[in-house]
């Protein structure tokens, strides 16, 4: 079967997904970024020379990886989720079913633009952290492998909740109500050993603590769970998800009437 | 060959709304086809089903001899849709809308061949603007151009004139009949019966989900279009049950004073006597008889009027 596949249209989306970003980045790279350095900032002086129990690591060190990497993760799914819902709203998500896109093109693409912006958002945090913070780089590859399969989670699961949503109102309502607590009680804030037994074990149950602590581990070079482990479980959630997002767009789930 | 088979095409949504039941109709490659219907008819779901927006239910499609459904890539690349919402994205202008749909399509962008859309559909002036600062009429362009810009063999537009002034309407008929004479096969739907007849060699008429006919225009024309008699009289016309039925074979329509009974398709002159005959013994002699074909319009009303949807 000839033309089943189309390079240049996938290339072309992921062009389209990036520049969308990069055409708003006051709100969809400066704004995230200076949020996560307010929190620096706030948590720097609250807390000033303290180490995390259990931990033998000053607290600001133990929380720059783990507020890099929740921004990633909402950056992650904010660029797909609102990507859809907003062609959705607007019903130019027509075009998109028209063009002659395999569903794996279409999927790859969202997601490729997905972690561009993860690393955007990410890269500029450090150039800015830089000077004022110690960071260490421990294990360069874990930072990688944690940073690209989380934004591809979180990307895959903005395409999701940006097919399943049919209004704004429903999009608001996963990212307040869902991402938003997951992401806060991941553990970036803390570590689970300062959690009472039952709060420790229920973290274990948040995917998000998984990506954080691994990525965490990749800097400082501890953790709270096996990150090693971990990493294995990432690749595969990031596989599975793509997979779920390719056979939604396959069968256009909320999609197509 | 024909540009698209269409057989026993079926859908109905999710709601339990059956929005078309076993259509089948061909467009042969090269023509210009009107697919006309009232509101609600089904047009928009057989259309949307063409460009992969709406899920079919039943059926086949062959585009260019190749099945849509099996083969959507090889079909969407020689298929150009223009929907019959008007929306775009508001992060680009229209010549990147127009960059970008070519890159969509996996076709190098051809930068003389963009020019020559938006100077020939009127938007070169326009084309840095954002979107939002395009008229109503401009807008209903660009999503012209934006169908026509990977050079489809097959052109979809739905209700591409619906809300656009009659002198713009003139120039998109204009430009639609350039296209088809270059060789672009076109199906049209239109509210507009005038713009079909002015432009289209093939005609389907759907109702409620429905096929009611599909023939080349001009056969339709001279020949499914019946002669008309119309008898005008002095007070307005109201038929009882009994004259109902003394006159049902000829399909009475009674307008006001005049009444319209129809004759055979050809029109004879034993016919006509003997139409004109029962008409009188009914309503007794007319002040005026007149003979009248039928148009595009009246029969559109004839064939979709008995369960109007409107
Ligand atoms: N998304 C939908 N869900 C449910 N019913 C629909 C939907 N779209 C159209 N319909 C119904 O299907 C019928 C055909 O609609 P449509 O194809 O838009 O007609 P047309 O384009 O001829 O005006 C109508 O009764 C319409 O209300
Ligand atoms: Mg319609």
């Amino acid at each position: 079967m000839a033309d089943e596949y189309n390079p240049r249209g996938a290339l072309t989306l992921f062009h389209r997904e990036t520049r969308r970003f990069m055409r708003v980045k006051m709100q969809t790279i400066i704004a995230p970024a200076l949020t996560a350095i307010l929190y620096l900032v706030v948590f720097r002086y609250a807390m000033g020379e303290r180490h995390v129990p259990g931990l033998d690591v000053p607290y600001f060190d133990f929380l720059i990886p783990g507020l890099i990497m929740m921004a990633m993760l909402q950056n992650a799914f904010a660029n797909t989720s609102s990507s859809l819902i907003t062609s959705k709203v607007m019903n130019v998500h027509v075009f998109l079913l028209m063009a002659p896109l395999a569903p794996i093109e279409v999927v790859l693409a969202a997601l490729a633009a997905s972690v561009i912006r993860a690393i955007v958002v990410a890269s500029v945090l450090l150039l800015v952290l830089f000077p004022f913070a110690d960071i260490h780089f421990a294990h360069v590859w874990m930072i990688l492998l944690y940073g690209v399969c989380g934004s591809i989670i979180m990307g895959g699961v903005g395409i999701l909740s940006g097919m399943w949503a049919q209004k704004f109102d429903d999009m608001a309502t996963i990212s307040n109500f869902i991402i938003l607590p997951l992401t806060f009680l991941s553990g970036v804030f803390y570590s689970v050993h300062q959690l009472p037994d039952v709060w420790q074990s229920m973290n274990h149950f948040n995917p998000f603590f998984y990506l954080i602590d691994g990525f965490r581990y990749g800097f400082i070079g501890v953790g709270d769970s096996d990150p090693v482990q971990a990493a294995l479980v990432v690749v595969v959630a990031a596989l599975a998800v793509t997979t779920a997002c390719w056979w939604a767009w396959k069968n256009g789930w909320k999609m197509k009437e | 060959m024909n540009a698209l088979e269409i057989q026993g095409l079926s859908k109905s949504y999710s709601g339990g709304k059956q929005a078309l039941t076993d259509v089948s109709l061909n467009v042969p490659e090269g023509s210009f086809f009107a697919l006309l219907g009232p509101n609600g008819a089904g047009k928009s779901t057989l259309i949307n089903i063409l460009a992969d927006i709406v899920r079919p239910g039943g059926g086949r499609i062959q585009l260019l001899g190749h099945d849509l459904f099996q083969e959507r890539g090889w079909c969407k690349r020689r298929l150009g849709v223009v929907p019959q919402e008007v929306a775009f994205d508001p992060f680009f202008n229209p010549r990147e809308i127009l960059r970008f749909s070519s890159g969509m399509y996996g076709v190098a962008v051809d930068e003389a061949w963009i020019e020559a859309l938006l100077e020939r559909l009127e938007l070169k002036p326009h084309a840095e603007k954002n979107t939002r600062q395009l008229s109503g009429g401009m807008r209903r362009r660009l999503l012209v151009a934006q169908a026509l810009v990977h050079r489809p063999r097959v052109v979809v537009l739905d209700e591409p004139t619906a809300g656009v002034d009659v002198e713009l309407r003139k120039r998109l008929w204009t430009f639609m009949r350039e296209l088809n004479a270059a060789g672009t096969t076109i199906l049209l739907t239109t509210h507009y019966l005038e713009e079909a007849e002015e432009l289209c060699d093939q005609v389907a008429i759907i109702d409620q989900g429905t096929l009611l006919m599909h023939r080349p225009m001009k056969e339709l024309l001279d020949d499914v279009a019946s002669h008309v008699l119309r008898l005008h009289y002095a007070d307005t016309i109201t038929l009882d049950a009994p004259q109902t039925a003394a006159l049902a074979c000829w399909r009475p329509r009674v307008q006001g004073r005049s009444i319209d009974l129809c004759l055979s398709t050809k029109l004879d002159a034993s016919n006509f006597h003997q139409v004109y005959t029962a008409a009188t013994a009914v309503l007794g002699a007319p002040k005026e008889v007149t003979t009248v074909q039928e148009d595009l319009e009246d029969i559109f009303l004839r064939l979709t009027g008995d369960h109007d949807g409107r």
